[in-house]
């Protein structure tokens, strides 16, 4: 029986063999393997680049204090970013599954229409939910646009749900069965917090400091933007990497006072217009920096 | 000789409820072509597009133009330059008298254009035309847009290849097969064309996956479901049904709930047992053609267990608050930013109900009505909302004709779904549907052409349809806040149910609409009558009669206020008073019972009297008795609003 790890090292393989760069996580919480740097500005831009890395991705509303066998408050996504997409895109995507041992023949495989969007990162795409036996393993996403800027090259984004493909692979009921190593199951590695990140998102958290932390790092992304001067000769120096950062916590302060019920209904459009705006910010003065006469090719 | 012609625009999966959208559109752009040819045939899976046609021409037939040239009388190097121009020696051409005189003329014959040249230069246009309610770009900003990427095309005008290039692919004679089951390149002839791809797991006929898909239910006593079954269709190249089974315990789960997971979330078919309750079981349909080692089938049952786990995590979870008890968190669900929160709606619908006449368990389930938005239930599966309230309204030992409100108050989802069950049902359903209407209309959510994002059409279709099939004897118009837009909105809705649904001439829903509208039962009953009436023999001519009526009222400057009273002594001896003495012995009397007998005396009142006499007061006294006729059945309808065949 492959081990949790096991399938990782083995997709992890199988796309460095197609070219792509091996990323570790981004070390800003995240909601998904989009929102790290590593595609949400990589996919901008005129330059080819292959990318793929795991991301543990925090959504504290699906915390189930470690009890329901199937949600989970951070779970892990490999992620993988073909920029530009290659033809037979889908063909290695289905190589991917045999590598790990999936028989295609044995099993039904099915491409149900999903279009992906992310509104806090004005994100868009074309795709599918990849169905095996049933189960969603993958979605996978033609971008068209990002940061709210249409995108030169069109990148394909692979995203497998791991814990729910080795759940497949291993033949469990429950993601906490999954064996990670021989001799650790995924309750023994990551029950802990499961319980206790359930506990802090749906009744410790304190509202009025979540709040307070997200005016800070929003006006910290704001006053920085307002900043950035796309005439500056030296704008290359200009820190929107972690202008970025920021953003990023902006959302999973969001996510995480979303899970506390502290945002109505009618307030959640307005937050999330916030959120928008400054990840929409960064990705515009991105492109410039990065992108615009005349400067010398991005040197990365 | 005519040629076969093949066209496969190979893609990756196409969204399975635009692809016979996508089909028809495409044979409507190849028609626009005007390429002669016997047949058409259009088919599609999941990952092709194909247009098959029969009979083609090789090429276009040959034409002439005839090329004008110098009058005649020109000097010779005029003519010998137009001569030259043409290729020609001078005395070759022609000379012909037209109304301004003699001239030279040259007839130039015109080669017919070869088929495989217009296609060639027509089909990159024609494939990329085609619509498709959402399109993406995939080789880079400013490339060619289409529903999903194309990955090969096929263009085979007989043995022909029809070259042409859509980002990047060039047409060929290489199709692909089944994603795991075929091979990649298949070489394909027009005539081997289907076979070869049912060599490689494709079923390229539409009908013959329906008929495989139908031919293994047999046997399993599946709820019928149309729509689940196309998208089956159109996301398998090669269906195979499979039975699995998952833990009778779950059955003590709502079987709406079940139900949903199945077919909503897994695409599957539900099962009953024979006395039509739910089996432990499902149907699923493969893309493969075999599970012989039952993986298929138990990653399936893996799967809806696991959502059947989380169905009853729910169903759990909700059930540890009442469903009255989250009547008040309803102040934190806004139901729209100008209309406040769905407590504020509840409030209003309840203040509905009371005004529309309903008892107390109709006020009770109102209260209850959006109670279910807070559950984690709906909040999984939205499609369920209505249904969900009802099934814990029943769980909270809420009376039946509480749950049942409550379940069914969105009813009637579209025109083929049945109204809510009994009368206080429908009276809530109707309350909270109007609030919905007035709500949306007072600030401003009108729907215009396709933006309709409340769905008040749907909304207002439900309110007719509630009124006339429930026979509420309501006036609508009493509750439409006197709201002018919303009338009128109304009133087109009316329309459409009567003459779309209900099959109603358009001039009977005019005519019986005229004589008013606001009780959409006695519409109804009114709308019979007429429609009874209209093939009798009198009724046309009577119609007829009564246009005519209104035309010389009209023409007459007549005000209907304040008339002055027929003066009996006025009327002519004859036909006009046979009329009258007609009118007075029907007056009251059912339209059905009398037409016969006022028919021929109108027809002989037109035949014979002179409406506009000379003395003034006969000449108004003659109006005041047609008016009073037109007024006598103006209760059913206005008549000369028929359409009459003279």
């Amino acid at each position: 029986m492959q081990s949790f790890q096991d399938i990782i090292f083995t997709l992890k393989r199988y796309w460095a063999d197609r070219g792509c760069i091996i990323q570790e996580p981004y070390d800003v919480e995240v909601g998904a393997g989009t929102m790290c740097p590593e595609t949400f500005l990589r996919v901008l831009g005129p330059h080819p680049y292959r990318v793929a890395y795991v991301q543990p991705s925090r959504r504290p509303a699906d915390g189930r204090y470690g009890d329901n066998p199937n949600r989970l408050y951070k779970h892990s996504q490999l992620q993988v970013i073909l920029k530009p997409t290659p033809a037979d895109v889908i063909d290695q995507y289905l190589g991917s599954l045999e590598a790990i041992g999936i028989d295609l023949r044995k099993h039904d495989i099915k491409f149900e229409e999903d279009n992906w969007e992310a509104p806090t990162l004005g994100a868009w795409g074309i795709g599918w939910q990849v169905m095996l036996d049933g189960l969603e393993i993958t979605q996978f996403t033609y971008f068209q646009q990002c940061g709210g800027i249409d995108l030169e090259l069109v990148p394909a984004e692979i995203t497998y749900g791991l814990e729910r493909l080795t759940a497949f692979l291993q033949v469990k009921d429950s993601v906490y069965d999954i064996e990670w190593t021989p001799g650790f199951s995924y309750a023994d590695v990551r029950y802990r917090d499961e319980l206790q990140y359930s506990v802090y998102n749906f009744e410790a958290a304190d509202i009025p400091t979540l709040w307070k932390l997200f005016e800070l790092h929003e006006g910290e992304a704001a006053r920085l933007l307002k900043l950035y001067n796309p005439k500056d000769g030296d704008k290359k120096r200009f820190p929107l990497l972690p202008t970025y950062d920021h953003v990023l916590k902006c959302s999973n302060l969001f996510n995480t006072l979303d899970s506390r019920g502290a945002i109505s209904v009618t307030e959640r459009v307005g937050v999330i217009q916030r959120v928008r705006k400054i990840a929409v910010g960064v990705a515009a003065a991105w492109a410039d920096q990065q992108f615009a006469a005349p400067q010398r090719e991005v040197a990365q | 000789m005519t040629l076969p012609f093949l066209l496969e625009i190979g893609t990756e999966e196409i969204p399975d409820w635009m692809i016979p959208g996508a089909l028809e559109n495409l044979r409507l752009l190849f028609e626009k072509l005007e390429i002669p040819h016997e047949s058409i045939a259009m088919d599609a899976t999941p990952r092709r597009l194909v247009l098959r046609a029969e009979g083609l021409p090789e090429r276009q037939p040959d034409s002439e133009e005839r090329v004008l040239g110098p009058p005649k009388a020109a000097p010779p190097q005029a003519v010998a330059g137009f001569a030259r121009k043409q290729g020609i020696r001078p005395e070759d051409l022609a000379v012909e008298t037209t109304a301004k005189g003699e001239y030279y003329f040259f007839t130039r014959k015109v080669a017919g254009r070869a088929s495989k040249d217009i296609l060639s230069e027509a089909l990159p246009g024609l494939i990329l035309q085609i619509y498709f309610p959402k399109t993406m770009y995939w080789t880079a900003k400013g490339g060619p847009r289409f529903i999903r990427p194309i990955r090969w095309l096929v263009a085979l005008l007989g043995e022909e290849i029809v070259p042409f290039e859509i980002a990047g692919v060039h047409a060929g004679a290489l199709t692909s097969g089944h994603r795991r089951l075929g091979a990649r390149e298949i070489a394909i002839t027009t005539a081997d064309y289907q076979e070869r791809l049912r060599d490689h797991y494709v079923i390229l006929s539409a009908e013959q996956r329906r008929e495989k898909i139908r031919k293994e239910l047999t046997g399993v006593r599946i709820k019928p479901d149309a729509a689940l079954l196309e998208t089956l269709v159109y996301i398998t190249e090669y269906p195979t049904a499979i039975t699995g089974n998952f833990d009778p315990q779950f059955l003590e789960l709502p079987e709406e709930v079940l139900v949903t997971v199945m077919r909503h979330h897994q695409k599957y078919f539900s099962v009953e047992d024979e006395r039509g309750k739910l089996a432990p079981q499902f149907v699923a349909v493969m893309n493969v053609d075999a599970d012989s080692e039952g993986f298929v089938r138990r990653g399936n049952e893996r799967v809806l267990r696991a959502r059947f786990n989380d169905a009853r995590f729910f169903w759990e979870t909700d059930r540890r608050k009442t469903l009255l008890a989250r009547k008040e968190d309803l102040a934190h669900v806004t139901f729209q930013a100008k209309l406040g929160t769905y407590l504020e709606k509840t409030d209003r619908v309840v203040e509905l109900v009371n005004a529309l006449g309903g008892e107390a368990d109709a006020v009770r389930a109102a209260e209850l009505l959006k109670c279910d938005l807070t559950t984690e239930l709906v909040k999984e599966f939205t499609e369920l909302q209505g249904v969900v309230g009802g099934l814990y309204a029943r769980a909270d030992g809420e009376p039946e004709t509480v749950w049942q409100a409550v379940y069914d108050h969105y009813k009637p989802e579209s025109m083929d779904d049945a109204i809510p069950r009994g009368r206080t049902a429908q009276l809530v359903s109707l309350a909270d549907k109007l609030d919905t209407l007035r709500g949306c209309f007072r600030v401003g959510l009108i729907p215009s052409g396709s933006r309709d994002p409340f769905a008040l059409r749907r909304a207002s279709q439900g309110v007719v349809r509630i009124l006339v099939e429930g026979k509420l004897g309501l006036g609508l118009h009493d509750f439409l806040d006197g709201n002018q837009e919303l009338t009128a909105f109304f009133a087109d809705r009316v329309r459409y149910y009567f003459k779309e649904h209900r099959g109603f001439a358009y001039d009977e829903v005019n005519a019986c609409m005229a004589s008013g509208w606001s009780s959409l039962a006695d519409l109804e009953t009114r709308l019979l009558r007429v429609q009874a009436l209209r093939p009798t023999p009198d009724f046309e001519p009577l119609a007829a009669s009564f246009k005519r009526i209104r035309n010389i009222l009209n023409q007459a400057g007549w005000q209907a206020a304040a008339p002055a009273p027929l003066d009996a002594a006025l009327l002519e001896a004859g036909p006009e008073q046979d009329l009258y003495e007609e009118y007075r012995r029907i007056s009251g009397q059912p339209i059905e019972h009398v037409i016969s007998k006022l028919r021929p005396k109108v027809d002989l009142f037109f035949d014979k009297v002179l409406v506009n006499a000379p003395d003034a007061r006969v000449r108004q006294n003659r109006l005041t008795l047609l008016h009073t006729l037109l007024a006598e059945f103006s209760p059913i309808a206005d008549f000369s609003e028929i359409v009459t065949q003279s």
